[in-house]
């Protein structure tokens, strides 16, 4: 006697606990594998997970074996042309027929690197560990879209709270004549009949008795059919919107003079990541463009970007200019969210520093939505920080800056924007 | 043949398959299975997807088995080979209990699902109920509810101990999980029930034993401790985590409890790691024969046989020794085939049979094959049935392979010669006493340093593999004090490892330390 039971509903992802556990313990390995796809992959190019390889060293389970060495007996199948008593060479390599089987080793030695994949939101999960964002954050940027409901009509099918009761008692109604129609005119016919019979042959006993009961008949028909019929309900139909459905575009400005360092630009990578994604989150379209300026300032790919080197001094007010121009001239701020995010490590000429504030103050910040600018150095201030640092007060809820020293720091920077936008 | 064809009635056509279609088949094929008088526990056949069937086979095909990151990790590696289709997921996974679990996927088509009904609920499920070391070594209707209490209980500790804490323990009691069973002694079935019951007076009364044996007042201080004292224990023991959960002078009694929880899911597993290519074998030869059995009756269509005999020869393929699919003897290529010629040597013997096997040649197949099944493990089953044939057939050679010697010997062939030979090298081959290295408890210093001292009993001159130090770490975790581990070859030690590893200096401490403990 057997059971046959379905088991496909429950017990779907009961692995999860396993897999949490697992990540737990390797969670630096993963750390380290995540930060280098940080830095390998595009700004733009974090909606899928990652692939991790952990060392096949210091993922095993150790057990008591035999190693290699010593003397053993082992039978093989396939002979094809040894004969019994001969002697072979042993085979190169270590491995060949001399390497055995059956030994938990082999599983051991096979198994070099040990690879598997991260999902999207446990990379990204990841990634913030150590930007240490609050939670609340973490959820608006990994989780989903937000929605709106719309209404978008009437439907066939839905839960009974949205019933609407108009539309299903008029299609009821719709029903009941389109299928007493018949019925329903053969019934006057028939008391149309009877009523000449009774006016004109009162007498005619038969014909009445049968015509009343024609009557009887037909009306018991019609009453019959059902007040309300499963396909008469009609729902409202709410659909999802996402939402907000706008446009915004992120300008990305970078220092790429010969005294930033790689090292200083991969921590302005993570804020400009760590801005795309808010920005994602909140936007459907979004644009970004890039501007890397020394003396002279030029609208370049995000390779070029990040990855090009350049010497020189700085004058940072160049790409200021260019973006004034590509946001008059591409993304006028009645169409467009315009964020910007600046990176540097705080060098400029001295004397271009009033020079930018002008800019600033006069051409950029009245257009856009948030400007953030990180100063990347461990060293004092220079006369642009306290330039800005009066941008800053003129501009209180749309500009910040920040210092940053480790990746910790770039949280603050964000942390007005992102207050902002939970509250609407 | 054209009667035969319209004779034939098949139970479906098509490779869908629905639960009524299961039921019939079901039906049909135990239907059959009586003809041969398989004696099954009742079959519970449960359809997962196979997100759930990797995670059984995580698991090692314990449904309710404890969270640990080891299954989540062998999830990963699983789930990786096979969305890219590299690997297939293993068919089928049969949990000896009663009734017997049976998981089929729903991705299989219905010749699929009924080669593994035939395969895991008649094959295997005969095999666990029938075989002599199941029978006396694991508790098929407790098992289930022994590990819903292990899971409940791990977890408990979790919440009281913290995850890192049972992970710690967790990840030490796995690396000595081969050494947490009782070779010869038979255990006590588990019973979940009892063990609730009995674990709170357990944890009690554990406490004082290992009290008793740690007291450590001095007698007189001039004696020799090993003289007066006697060994202890006074005869070596191979359950380390036995020794372990009685004698650890340093762990809390919940840890006693974990490591008891390891053992004893060790214990069950033991039989299965001692019989794969009988019960493979077995399993093999049964869902061959029965859904032949289903073909003759005219119930499955040509295009069904055509199926199942295209998984049935890859999943008794044997590559040969050069092939780069070669990883070893196919347990089910020599299972099934032993199986097979044992039937032929009862039906039809030939001269070289009745040399061979006078007791079995010409006698009834059925009860000669059951006899097989029942009463033998891996090593006894080939050292008894591998016949020439089968040699012949598998074209069986060995390797003597003598780190001593510049070149590799081929000391016999599938001849007349070397029958013997190839038989009793490949039942060693399954001997679990030599595939594992033969470890056992030797000594506890109980009046110094309370070290103990583990020795390794080298068989032919093979060296422990490279992951000892880490057991040794993982064993010195668990009992709390230094562990020796010496390797003997005859009477002579060979080598000697330490934990922590000996250096002059850290020696002289712990002496130092352990000496104002006695004096104390």
């Amino acid at each position: 006697m057997s059971y046959v039971i379905d088991r496909r509903l429950n017990g779907k992802n009961k692995s999860t606990v396993n897999r949490q556990r697992f990540l737990r313990r390797y969670r630096e390995h993963i750390k380290k594998a995540v930060e280098e796809a940080v830095s390998r992959r595009s700004i733009t190019d974090m909606e899928h997970g990652e692939q991790i390889s952990i060392p096949g060293r210091d993922i095993d389970e150790p057990v008591l074996h035999h190693g290699r060495g010593g003397n053993q007996t082992i039978v093989h199948p396939g002979n094809k042309e040894f004969t019994a008593g001969e002697h072979i060479a042993r085979p190169q390599g270590g491995g060949g027929s001399g390497g055995g089987k059956g030994k938990p080793g082999n599983s051991g030695e096979g198994m070099d690197e040990f690879v598997f994949q991260i999902t999207q939101e446990e990379f990204l999960e990841f990634m913030f560990e150590d930007l240490e964002l609050p939670n609340l954050v973490k959820r608006n940027l990994a989780g989903m879209d937000t929605f709106k409901t719309v209404r978008a009509g009437i439907a066939n099918e839905g839960n009974p709270s949205r019933i609407n009761i108009v539309r299903t008692l008029r299609s009821a109604h719709a029903r009941r004549i389109a299928l007493t129609g018949s019925s329903r005119a053969k019934l006057r016919e028939v008391k149309a009949e009877l009523e000449r019979l009774r006016r004109e042959e009162p007498d005619n006993f038969g014909d009445i008795k049968a015509l009343e009961a024609e009557v009887e008949r037909l009306s018991a028909r019609i009453h019959r059919l059902p007040f309300l019929d499963t396909f008469d309900l009609k729902y409202n139909l709410l659909v999802k919107h996402p939402n907000p459905s706008s446009k915004a575009v992120m300008f990305c400005l970078m220092d790429v003079s010969g005294s930033m360092t790689q090292a200083t630009k991969d921590i302005a990578k993570r804020f400009f990541i760590l801005l795309y994604l808010f920005l994602k989150r909140n936007y459907d379209k979004i644009e970004v463009v890039f501007i890397r300026h020394h003396t002279s300032a030029r609208e370049v790919d995000e390779e070029e970007f990040f990855y090009s080197r350049e010497t020189g001094g700085t004058i940072v007010s160049s790409a200021l200019k260019l973006m004034q121009e590509i946001m008059a001239e591409r993304y006028p701020a009645n169409e467009w969210n315009i964020y910007a995010a600046q990176a540097s490590d705080g060098d400029n000429w001295n004397d271009d520093s009033p020079i930018c504030r002008d800019i600033l103050a006069k051409q950029i910040m009245p257009f856009v939505q948030y400007y953030t600018y990180v100063e990347i150095t461990p060293r004092e201030h220079q006369a642009l920080w306290f330039e800005y640092e009066r941008i800053g007060e003129q501009f209180a809820d749309a500009f910040a800056q920040q210092q940053l020293v480790t990746a910790a720091d770039i949280y603050p920077v964000f942390r007005e924007l992102f207050q902002r936008r939970l509250v609407t | 043949m054209t009667a035969q064809e319209q004779k034939r009635q098949p139970l479906s056509v098509g490779s869908e398959w629905t639960f009524e279609l299961i039921q019939t088949y079901d039906r049909e094929i135990s239907r059959i299975a009586e003809r041969y008088a398989l004696d099954t526990y009742p079959n519970q056949i449960e359809v997962i997807t196979a997100e759930q069937m990797m995670d059984a086979y995580a698991s090692v095909g314990m449904p309710l088995g404890y969270h640990h990151w080891s299954y989540g990790k062998h999830f990963l590696s699983t789930e990786k080979s096979y969305t890219r289709g590299q690997m297939g997921l293993a068919y089928e996974i049969v949990i000896n209990s009663d009734p017997c679990i049976a998981y089929l996927m729903e991705e299989n088509t219905m010749c699929m699902q009924a080669l593994v009904i035939a395969h895991a609920c008649y094959g295997h499920n005969s095999f666990f109920k029938g075989n002599y070391l199941f029978r006396t070594w694991t508790d098929a209707s407790s098992i289930i509810d022994y590990l819903v209490f292990a899971k409940q209980y791990i977890m408990q500790c979790e919440e009281r101990h913290g995850v890192d804490a049972v992970e710690e323990l967790l990840d030490s009691c796995h690396a000595l999980m081969n050494y947490g069973v009782d070779r010869y002694k038979r255990p006590y079935p588990i019973s979940a029930e009892e063990e609730r019951r009995r674990q709170k007076d357990r944890e009690e009364h554990l406490q004082r034993q290992i009290n008793d044996l740690w007291r450590t007042i001095p007698r007189s201080a001039g004696k020799a401790h090993d003289a007066d004292e006697g060994r202890f224990p006074a005869e070596p023991q191979e359950n380390i985590l036995y020794f372990i959960e009685k004698h650890a002078p340093l762990l809390e009694p919940w840890q006693r409890e974990v490591v008891r929880i390891v053992r004893k899911i060790a214990q069950y597993f033991y039989p299965q790691r001692q019989t794969q290519v009988m019960n493979e074998g077995w399993a093999t030869f049964w869902h061959y024969t029965l859904l032949n059995d289903l073909y003759d009756e005219g119930l499955v269509t040509d295009g069904f046989m055509m199926e199942f005999l295209q998984s049935h020869t890859s999943v008794v393929y044997q590559p040969g020794y050069d092939s780069p699919y070669y990883s070893g003897i196919n347990p089910y290529a020599l299972g099934f085939a032993m199986f097979r010629d044992i039937r032929r040597i009862c039906e039809h013997p030939d001269e070289e049979d009745r040399q061979w096997f006078p007791d079995i040649a010409g006698s009834d197949w059925l009860s000669t094959l059951k006899f097989a099944m029942g009463s033998f493990k891996d090593e006894s089953f080939i050292l008894q049935f591998l016949s020439p044939k089968v040699i012949r057939d598998l074209k069986l050679f060995s390797i003597l392979d003598d780190d001593q010697r510049d070149d590799l010997l081929v000391p016999a062939i599938h001849d007349e010669t070397g029958y013997r030979q190839i038989r009793e090298a490949l039942a060693a081959q399954y001997n679990l006493g030599n595939r594992e290295p033969n470890i056992q408890i030797w000594r506890v210093d109980r009046r110094c340093d309370r070290s103990l001292t583990l020795r390794h009993t080298q068989y032919n001159r093979k060296p422990l593999g490279e992951s000892t130090e880490d057991v040794l770490r993982h064993l010195h975790r668990l009992w709390g004090f230094d562990v020796h581990l010496e390797t003997v070859q005859g009477d002579q030690v060979v080598k000697t490892h330490h934990m922590p590893p000996r250096s002059d200096a850290s020696e002289g401490d712990y002496g130092r330390m352990d000496m104002a403990v006695v004096h104390l």
